[in-house]
């Protein structure tokens, strides 16, 4: 006869079960914690083993280091970088470049849907151009901004600008369109006029869209900054990715690229809990 | 005098592809304080009947009358109570509540503290600061009824709003809301397909036909021991016979829309 198999026999089990409320859920939860932990090892895994091999491969001779620069140099630039006090200040250019950017698009493009939401007719006419104007690589529209605004901040804001409020137009536009009529049926037998619609039923109801908006623009405006850097700028994390190119110091653009994705990283928890705070119904 | 009349109605809609008569010559009349309902197979015009009297829709022709006055635009005489309670996902239970009375311009002390006192009444005073989400179909429908009745209208105007929920809650529902609707003495008017609703809670039904609709037959509802109770009229020994009548009525213009 086979003996019952002693549970718990292993010494992590019973940190696995914490909180459990009977053996059948203790499993359960030893199951999915495991499981957790191991996805969380695996990606913590690929990093490392990424930044291992690079390192080596670059000692050994792998891969050229005066191409692909490597860890150790990266970290040195970065720990240069913030001895000599220029890390912060082309951060902060970046960062402010940025926010100002995706708010004024998020913002300037929910201001233009609420036009294209009062007026249908502005809507039905001016739908055409829009989707031009959503299909044109901004990007590409870069030398028209330097040569109107010149080759300063406000090209690169203007890049960081219009590369988001298409998009947020049509995003916020969408939402509008997708609130229930019948809400808005409810509001007209109240009386409701058109503002107090759209300021009590359509700007609500569509909020979680512009939050959603915001989490897009902050992509694409980023994107607008760097470009602009990359064009006109002399601070910001653009202007040092370009110029490490230029005078071939790899590990610069490298150290560049990792800062802005951590960046780009806080920027997003940023709205995220922005997001959970504003939204506290669901 | 009659609270609502209807003189000779016609609703055309146009689209692109041309006109779809919803209602021809509907002839209607609900007295001060009378429930009445409107039967009818899908898109007969039911509903538009009730937007019409609103004041949402002007008909193509005739005369829609309230207290003997035509009909022109939206009036605060009116509640109208749509199959789905509509209440704003991120307003509390409350301010959902107080929202008709906002529009309106009536959101001081004493109405917001009527309609307090009716979320109190209808069983939501432990609910008022909860949002829509964390309540229940039928109290999400208790809620929106508070919503009409805060701006205290003289006749109430129902589309289907029990065909959302789940039968027993139905049937509790159509109790209470037949109980508050008598005690603060509406004169209501229920739209619904649901023939055995219509019977339980109506003073009076009128059948319509399939689009265009037009009346095509009335019932004056008297059942033994019904006290206002629409539970107890499903009991009463007449429901049957009037359940009979009306469903072969029912069935003649659901085969003619086949």
């Amino acid at each position: 006869m086979q003996q019952p198999v002693k549970k718990n026999v292993r010494f992590y089990s019973r940190w696995f079960r914490r909180g459990a409320v009977s053996e059948a859920h203790g499993e359960y939860l030893e199951r999915i914690r495991k499981r957790e932990m191991l996805i969380v090892s695996y990606q913590v895994l690929i990093g490392l083993m990424f930044l291992v091999f690079w390192e080596v491969g670059a000692r050994v001779g792998w891969i050229d280091p005066f191409i692909t620069s490597q860890p150790s140099k990266v970290v040195d630039t970065i720990v240069g970088l913030f001895h000599s006090g220029k890390l912060w200040i082309h951060i902060w250019t970046t960062v402010w470049e940025t926010t100002v950017g995706f708010i004024l698009g998020t913002v300037g493009g929910s201001l233009i849907a609420v036009l294209l939401w009062w007026s249908k007719w502005v809507a039905d006419i001016l739908e055409p151009y829009i989707v031009i104007l959503n299909s044109v690589p901004k990007v590409a529209l870069g030398p028209v901004f330097i040569v109107w605004l010149g080759s300063g901040t406000p090209a690169i804001l203007m890049m960081a600008l219009s590369i988001s409020v298409i998009v947020t137009v049509m995003m916020v536009f969408n939402g509008f369109n997708e609130v229930n009529p019948d809400t808005i049926k409810l509001m007209q037998s109240f009386g409701a006029t058109r503002q107090q619609i759209l300021t009590k039923v359509v700007l609500p109801a569509t909020f979680p869209t512009m939050i959603a908006a915001l989490k897009v623009n902050l992509g694409l405006s980023l994107v607008g900054t760097i470009v602009g850097e990359f064009l006109v700028s002399k601070e910001g994390l653009g202007y040092l990715i370009v110029y490490g190119g230029q005078v071939f110091n790899m590990s610069l653009v490298m150290a560049s690229v990792i800062i802005l994705c951590i960046v780009a990283a806080l920027l997003y928890y940023a709205v995220t809990v922005l997001e959970k705070r504003l939204i506290h119904w669901k | 005098m009659d609270k609502v009349t209807l003189v000779g109605v016609y609703m055309t809609y146009v689209n692109k592809s041309g006109e779809i008569p919803a209602l021809a010559d509907v002839h209607l009349n609900v007295k001060a304080e009378e429930f009445v309902s409107l039967l009818g197979p899908s898109g007969c015009g039911k509903s538009t009947v009730l937007s019409l009297i609103a004041g949402m829709l002007r008909p193509t022709r005739g005369q829609i009358l309230i207290d003997g006055e035509p009909v022109a635009g939206t009036s605060p005489k009116i509640g109208y109570m749509l199959q789905h309670d509509h209440l704003l996902e991120w307003r509390n239970i409350r301010h959902n509540v107080y929202l008709g009375l906002e529009v309106r311009g009536l959101a001081d002390k004493e109405h917001c503290r009527h309609a307090d006192e009716l979320l109190i009444r209808y069983g939501l005073g432990g609910f008022m600061n909860r949002y829509p989400s964390e309540l229940s179909g039928g109290m999400r429908q208790r809620a929106a009824l508070a919503r009409t009745l805060a701006l205290e209208p003289e006749v109430v105007l129902l589309d289907e709003p029990f065909s959302a929920l789940d039968y027993q809650t139905r049937l509790l529902l159509e109790e209470e809301v037949a109980t508050i609707l008598k005690q603060e003495r509406k004169t209501v008017i229920l739209v619904t397909h649901d023939i055995a609703e219509a019977i339980a809670m109506s003073d009076r039904i009128i059948v319509l036909s399939a689009r265009p609709g037009t009346v095509k037959a009335e019932y004056t509802i008297k059942l033994s021991g019904k006290n206002d109770s629409p539970f107890a009229a499903r009991q009463a020994p007449e429901f049957r016979e009037y359940f009979r009548e009306i469903w072969s009525v029912l069935e003649e213009s659901h085969a003619a829309a086949r």
